[in-house]
């Protein structure tokens, strides 16, 4: 079942402040289940933006944007949180763990909202993500008495909880050193393999962009 | 929605600012306390100052006034009937003061069901004969037995006992006042004139203290026999019956149902005393301006608190609304954040104004012109109580809600963009 996993179609945005800046113009974009995809280009190209708007956080845009199938235009606001909720897993350049909670109980947090499985089965779950990224041994400390490599590997860990149809990453390896960049990075290339993961990660990295399946150039608001 | 997990991150929030938290709550804690004791205090005041009026005096008085006839002979003309008539200097008819057909009309009151008591009374004028001096003042002559029941009147007999005024023939409990002017110790015999001239010697058995010293300059009390005996009327003499209701607040409904019935004047206390309700309705505003005015100043402090938090927590925000926590649930989370000071702040504000109410009752307070008030009065009315508790969880409400209101509208994209 090759379907996409995410289409975009023709869009563009505008950035209204001070004067009418256009970022995106027309972009077409289609993502299949499965795909590990890479979107690079320079500063200020636009790539980021598109990875909001892809992700329904930014909603302010013209085009069509279809998730699963699903048209996210004139979505309610707690619809598309949902949507994040089920079907997408995140990856910053900052890992945005919350301090207050273990390890555990940040990787468990989407999961207990979605609400499809109780908190024990969560909590195993939970372990097993985490296993699979080797820092279950981390799980009951709180994130601030981790190193920032495994910080990372906690944010992909609570990325892939709720068993997401992608993942989007926004310079994932852009806060680490080499060391870490490469561990983050063969995760996301074992996720692709083993799990058959669809991911969708914004670098400048050409070197990690190089690795990936299919690499998605943009240019001043254009894909190259 | 999973509530629990909304309470689970509120309650990790609040406690990762405990100490700013704590103030916060400490805050509503000191608001409602001073509340709660303030309110106790009041009211407490003022139920023992309208108890001054309301157990002692008739909730409606019967009594026949001296006035010029409504009804004038040229209203009955069938000529000028019709007519606007302007008599001038007219002059009251020559009537008794005595309330006629008393013993009927007391019980026709007995048996109506809203009223819990009646007590005859006859009230006279007279003039306390001291040497040479005449003193004016005035005697009621009550049904010891009835007034007391009715009106707590042991409870203002300072000296002597209440009783020896039905049991002692021709005996009289004076005024405290009166009785200091006139040097009178107990068992002596004083001397009082009717202003028809009769003289009658009286036995002192007992002092009488109301509280108000004008009050008790002239007034003194003997039995309604020996009020009777001194004015030299029939034992079926008598010039007032008190009423006491069961609901003081229909009496004057019920003072103008009997004015056309028994065909007598009749006061209702709220007329008689208005100025009282006046100043306990004021006295009762003035403690809720002040609680609620300090509550609003703890709801400024939970507000400043929570923008603060919001302000820290952006970037949990931020990431709970990206992975999928919609702006209802962040808003939920700050709210029960709010919510969670005002409660606890508020119970333990309840818990500790209870405690300060206890102590104001604990001090003492003595004042001749209460004999019964040994320490202030404090009303542990449950009322104060349910309004603080309400208070604190509506103000804490506000104050949360512009703040959660702010958090849930949040673009995660602007905070995770500007890393």
């Amino acid at each position: 079942m090759n379907t996409n996993v995410l289409e975009a179609k023709k869009i563009s945005k505008y950035f209204y402040d001070p004067v009418k800046v256009q970022v995106l113009s027309n972009i077409d974009l289609a993502v299949k289940r499965g795909e590990f995809i890479s979107i690079i280009g320079k500063s200020g190209c636009g790539k980021s933006t598109l990875l909001y708007i892809l992700s329904t956080m930014d909603t302010d845009f013209d085009g069509e944007l279809l998730i699963d199938g699903i048209n996210i235009k004139n979505k309610k606001e707690s619809e598309l949180a949902l949507i994040r909720n089920q079907k997408i897993g995140f990856v910053f350049q900052f890992h945005y763990l919350l301090n207050e909670f273990s390890v555990l109980r940040n990787v468990m947090l989407p999961g207990q909202k979605l609400g499809k499985y109780s908190d024990k089965e969560l909590e195993h779950r939970a372990y097993e993500k985490l296993k699979v990224l080797g820092i279950e041994k981390e799980a009951l400390k709180k994130p601030n008495q981790l190193s920032g490599g495994e910080k990372q590997r906690v944010a992909i860990a609570r990325a892939l909880i709720n068993d997401p149809l992608i993942i989007m990453g926004d310079e994932p390896t852009g806060n680490l050193d080499n060391k870490n960049s490469e561990i983050v990075f063969s995760i996301f290339q074992e996720l692709a393999q083993n799990y058959k993961q669809t991911l969708l990660i914004v670098t400048h990295d050409n070197e990690f962009a190089s690795r990936t399946h299919r690499i998605i150039e943009m240019e001043d608001g254009r894909i190259k | 929605m999973n509530f629990k997990l909304i309470k689970d991150i509120s309650i990790s929030l609040l406690l990762a600012r405990w100490k700013q938290t704590l103030v916060a709550a400490i805050g509503v804690t000191f608001s409602i306390t001073m509340f709660i004791a303030l309110l106790s205090f009041m009211s407490g005041l003022n139920t023992m100052l309208d108890s001054l009026i309301i157990n002692r005096t008739a909730h409606v008085r019967l009594y026949n006034e001296i006035q010029p006839s409504k009804q004038q002979p040229i209203d009955l003309s069938k000529q000028f009937g019709k007519d606007h008539n302007f008599i001038r200097s007219v002059k009251p008819k020559d009537e008794r003061l005595e309330i006629y057909n008393a013993g009927a009309i007391m019980n026709a009151l007995k048996s109506d069901t809203r009223v819990s008591g009646t007590a005859p009374k006859i009230t006279a004028q007279v003039f306390y004969n001291i040497g040479t001096i005449d003193l004016t003042g005035v005697i009621n002559g009550i049904d010891v037995e009835a007034e007391n029941k009715l009106f707590t009147f042991n409870d203002y007999v300072t000296t002597g006992n209440y009783i020896d005024l039905k049991n002692v023939p021709n005996s009289i409990i004076l005024g405290k006042a009166a009785a200091d002017k006139m040097l009178a110790k107990i068992g002596d015999v004083i001397q009082v004139t009717t202003p028809r001239g009769e003289r009658m010697p009286l036995k002192v058995v007992g002092y009488f203290q109301s509280g108000l010293q004008e009050l008790d300059k002239v007034q003194s009390y003997t039995s309604i026999n020996t009020a009777q005996k001194l004015l030299g009327v029939s034992g079926s003499y008598i010039t007032d019956i008190q009423v006491k209701l069961k609901d003081i607040n229909i009496a004057p409904q019920l003072a103008k149902e009997y004015r056309q019935l028994f065909n007598l004047e009749a006061l209702d206390i709220q007329t008689a005393n208005s100025q009282f309700e006046t100043g306990s309705f004021i006295r009762t505003l003035i403690s809720y301006a002040v609680g609620i005015t300090l509550l609003i100043v703890a709801g400024f402090g939970i507000y400043n608190i929570l923008n603060m938090m919001i302000y820290e927590k952006m970037d949990s925000i931020a990431i709970l609304k990206a992975t999928g926590f919609s702006g209802a649930d962040v808003n939920r989370i700050f709210l029960t954040i709010a919510l969670s000071i005002g409660v606890f702040g508020g119970i333990l504000g309840l818990i500790f104004g209870f405690g300060v109410s206890a102590l104001i009752d604990q001090v003492p307070f003595v004042t001749a012109s209460l004999p019964t008030i040994k320490t202030y009065p404090v009303d542990y009315n449950p009322k104060f109580y349910i309004i603080g508790i309400l208070f604190s969880i509506v103000t804490t409400y506000f104050a949360g809600y512009f703040p959660s209101r702010k958090a849930s509208k949040i673009d995660p994209v602007i905070i995770i963009r500007g890393k």
